[in-house]
Parts: C-alpha cells; structure tokens; sequence
C-alpha cells in the first residue's frame, strides 16, 4: 500500500507510463486528501473551543485571547512557576482549550506574587514579560453578580470580599447607601473599580456563601463599553472648571416651595428634611 | 521460526533486545526528568516536550510547536527561539527521528500495537499513503497561519500524550486508546509511520544527520526478513542491504528512527549504529 516514488519505480514508469503515473498521483491524491481531511477535523474541533468557559481565568500577563492562543505552547512552565498551585494545565477533553493554562478563582486565586514567577517562565511570550507590577495585571474582573444573596446586600456586614482585596479601597470599596427596608440603616455595598481590579479571584474564593456572590470572570465577558462619543457631563465640568452651558435660572415649583422630594429622612428638627437630594439640593448642571 | 530466534539463540534474549530495552530506559528517563520535580521536588526539567526549561538554565522547544506559533503570527521570545535552535541543533546533528525512537512516548504505545498485530497474526487494515505526513505538516502550519491559532494542538496526540503523562491529567486515556487501535486494527505502523506531522518534520530536520544505521555485514544477510519485519519504516532498509539504488551500505532514509530493532532482530549481526561517514562494507 506504501507507495513511496522510488527510482526502480520511476523506472518501471518509463517503460509503462500510465500505470506508474497513476499509481504515483493516486498516492499523492490520498495523501493530500489524508492531511486535509484530519487538518480539517482539527479546525472544526478548535473552533467551538476557542471560547473558553467563563470560569476559566487566564494567568497574570496573557495576551488577549485569539493571541494568547497563537502565543502559548502549552509546556506548562507557567503552572510549574507558580508557588501556590493556582494555576493548571487545561485537560484534553475538557471546557478549556487543552493544555493551556488556566485557574479557578473559586478553586484556587491568584496570589498575586511581587516577582510574577509564571510570567517569567513564559519562554514564548503568551504571557507579556512587560508585566513587572502585578497590580497592573489584568486577569478578570470581579462582579458583584447576585444582589438578593450578597450580605451585605442584605444589610449584614459582611464584608470579607472587601477584607481580603490585595487591592482594597481601590479594586474595592463599600459604598454607604440608605437601606429602604429598614428605612434607618446604612447598607455598605462591595463595589468594584475595573480601573484597578486584577482579577485575582480572592474576593470570589473567599466570598461566605454556599455559592458566591461575586464573581471574577474574563473582562470580555462582564465590562461594558460606553459609547465613544459619550462624555460625563461632571467630569466636563470639571475640567472646564465651570459649567459649559452657564448658570441655569432657579424655577420654583408652585406649591411646593416647603416641601422635600426624594427624601423622606427626618432632619435633626424633626421635620421631614431638606438635604440632600430633593429640590433644594442645591444641585446644578 | 519465531522472529529473531536466531539472534536470540546467539546473542541471548538481553541481546537480542539490547536497543529496545536501552530506548525504552531512554523514553523513561526522559518522562522521568520532568516528574522527579513533582513526585520528589527534585526539578531537573520543568515544562514538558512542547517547551521545557532542563536544570532550570537550559532552554529546549518543540520545533513543531515552535513552527505553528510563527505560522499563527506569533514571534516567540528568545527563550524559546534559543529553546528551539538547540532542539534543531541536537536532531540536525544526530538524527531528526531519533525522537521518535528514543524520546516520544507515543512510541512505546504504537510498538505494543505492532507487536500484538503480530502476535495475533493481523495483516489486513487500510494503510495510508505514506506521504500524508507531509501534507498534514504542511496543512497544519496553513490552518495555524489561516486561523492564527494552533489549531493541530487541540488534536495532537504527541503533545497531548506527553503533557498529560507529565502533569498527570486526565481526559487523554481515550487518545492512547485512540492511536492504539488506529495502529492495532486499521493501519500497521499507520500512526508514527504515515501519519504524525511532527515525527515528519523531525525526519526533515535529521536529513543528512550523522548517526545511522549501517548493513556492514550485508553479504551475511540471509533473507530471513525478520528486519523488515520488525522495522518501524520497512522501506528504509532495502537501499542499503539490497544496494537498491545505492552502493553505500548506510541507511540514509530520513525516516530512520535509529531505533536499532534491525540490530537486534538480524541474528547474522548484518547490522550496527556507526556514524555517516562509515562506508565500510563486506559487498
């Protein structure tokens, strides 16, 4: 069945063309035919593939996706350089795309080591050797992704997402909201900054529920994009220093000049109070 | 007669299976190097076949994985260019497809399934053309290039194979079994013989390598076929011993594994490792 050219066969060919010639392209045929075929069966696998579940974090420094996975060789040296086995090798057969390398911030997070060994072991470069400051790495983004679960959410302080930040008070802060239930409490609410959020996945790993309330997933698939053309009208503002359409003229609301909206708090006179929001907020564009 | 009764009757069973036996210790040590880290936290290499770092000094990577990645658009860094250039080096010098012999574990999978063929006596299956390697090398690194992606990685049996013996990973029981009943029911030799890219460009790289196989003794041959049966690439051996096309008694094929089996099988000791320059022949 092997049909290798071979001279003697080359030969035979001069004395009998077509039967050696067909033999010869027959071979060829077959052959580019094989290597189509299974390169073609690879391509159809490595397609669906490509889009890796959403709980599978990339190390610190990856190249974004489509480039990480011309990048990566899949040898693993990263997942050897790691300290505090955070990081795996895909499976074959598995959600991700094999052998590369991932980590579950559930499992296991990213401890967000100074020297970034797995970077430094990279030898191809699908993890950026630019990366020098792990704070600046971006390996997901934490999402606070279910409200009527999350503690404090609830009104308890919980707060450990927050605790173990590496960023804390950056990555994430607890902002101070009236509580409507109580109607007399302050909820603290976990609220995440993407401008300096790793992803490392602690708060994910670290978060007290049966099943987490905050979640570190790729930044692709959590952050949204406004528009190019939008701007903030109080960023604006500040940098022009004054507001660009000049000072807005005062309307009063007939019939209701004593009276505060949107706010129903008692003020220390023990009238419904005034400040802040509602009308009187002094609030202007 | 059984195969290699005669070598065996001569040179005993040990040396009769003198370089199976060493390139099965080879293959070992190889998997072993990377495992002594993780099993007894003595690392002497880290990685695994794609890439690895031996002694923590020493860079080595894949040629193949290497070829894919600058086919997909990617420009590794250094470590990995030096890692490759040494890997090239080493095969170009010494025999692109003692690789596949000596170092590739897939090999020890498709060995067993031509010795059970032929234990059991299996002769018919579809064979693929011989060639085929070539066409998948070059159609992998197109689909890499096409897709920006390496695509052939998310089904490379090598590299599959090797990085879950390495890192202890599941899911690749089916791609062993896979590659085994390919060989065992389908194709003899159809895997590592006319199939796998890599073992192709590896037998690219080691094209005028230096250490080969040499039919010294070929006037001794007689006939018994048991080389031939034994071979893991049959059609390398007839130029030597038979001067077919070559007066030059050396095996000079680059699909030569160098894997030595002819050594051991030929109980008429035709044959013997020696380096390319060595034309000494008894015809």
């Amino acid at each position: 069945m092997i049909s290798n050219p071979r001279p003697e066969s080359a030969k035979k060919a001069a004395v009998s063309p077509a039967p050696g010639r067909r033999k010869f392209l027959n071979g060829i045929a077959a052959a580019a035919g094989t290597g189509c075929l299974l390169n073609l069966a690879a391509l159809m696998l490595a397609r669906p593939a490509a889009a890796n579940p959403p709980q599978a974090l990339r190390p610190p420094g990856a190249l974004d996706e489509p480039g990480f996975l011309a990048a990566c060789l899949r040898c693993g040296l990263c997942v050897r350089g790691c300290p505090y086995n955070t990081l795996k090798l895909a499976p074959f057969g598995g959600a991700a795309v094999a052998g590369t390398p991932v980590f579950t911030a559930r499992d296991v997070p990213c401890e967000m080591c100074e020297d970034i060994p797995c970077v430094k072991a990279c030898p191809s470069g699908a993890l950026k050797h630019e990366l020098k400051d792990i704070g600046e790495a971006r390996m997901g983004l934490a999402v606070l992704s279910d409200h009527e679960t999350c503690l404090n959410f609830l009104g308890l302080r919980c707060d450990v997402c927050y605790r173990v930040c590496p960023v804390i008070d950056k990555a994430m802060t607890l902002e101070s909201m009236h509580n409507p239930r109580s109607d007399r409490h302050a909820m603290l609410l976990p609220t995440v900054h993407s401008a300096y959020c790793t992803g490392c996945g602690k708060c994910e790993k670290s978060c007290v529920l049966p099943v987490a309330a905050i979640k570190v997933m790729p930044i692709k698939l959590v952050q949204g994009q406004l528009p190019a053309h939008y701007r903030k009208g109080w960023e604006e503002k500040e940098k022009h220093g004054s507001s660009l359409i000049g000072d807005q003229v005062q309307m009063p609301v007939r019939g209701m000049e004593d009276k505060a909206f949107g706010d129903s708090r008692l003020n220390d006179t023990g009238k419904v109070g005034s400040a802040p929001g509602g009308l009187n907020s002094g609030w202007k564009p | 007669m059984k195969l290699a009764q005669e070598a065996i009757d001569k040179k005993g069973w040990l040396g009769a299976h003198r370089w199976l036996i060493l390139r099965r210790i080879s293959q070992l040590t190889v998997l072993v190097l990377f495992l002594s880290g993780p099993w007894f936290g003595l690392w002497l290499a880290k990685g695994n076949l794609a890439s690895s770092v031996f002694l923590d000094v020493l860079p080595l990577t894949d040629p193949y994985v290497f070829l894919q990645t600058l086919a997909a658009g990617f420009l590794p860094a250094s470590s990995a260019l030096i890692g490759a250039g040494m890997v090239v080096a080493f095969y170009f010098l010494i025999g692109g497809r003692v690789y596949c012999a000596w170092v590739c574990p897939v090999n020890v999978i498709t060995d067993l399934a031509a010795w059970a063929r032929r234990r059991l006596g299996i002769k018919g299956g579809r064979v693929p053309d011989a060639h085929s390697r070539y066409w998948i090398l070059g159609g992998s690194l197109l689909v890499a290039a096409w897709s920006g992606s390496l695509v052939w990685e998310w089904v490379n049996p090598v590299t599959i194979i090797q990085r879950s013996l390495i890192f202890g990973l599941g899911g690749s029981l089916t791609v062993v079994l896979a590659i085994f009943a390919y060989d065992f029911l389908v194709a003899s030799r159809g895997w590592c013989g006319h199939l796998c890219p890599q073992g192709a460009l590896y037998g690219l790289l080691g094209d005028v390598a230096l250490w080969r196989v040499s039919a010294a003794r070929r006037a001794q041959c007689n006939d018994c076929m048991d080389c031939f049966t034994v071979c893991p690439e049959p059609q390398v051996i007839r130029p030597a011993l038979k001067k077919a096309g070559q007066e030059s008694p050396l095996i000079l094929d680059r699909n030569c594994t160098a894997c030595g089996r002819c050594i051991d099988v030929c109980g008429k000791q035709v044959f013997t490792f020696t380096h390319r320059f060595d034309q000494r022949s008894d015809s």
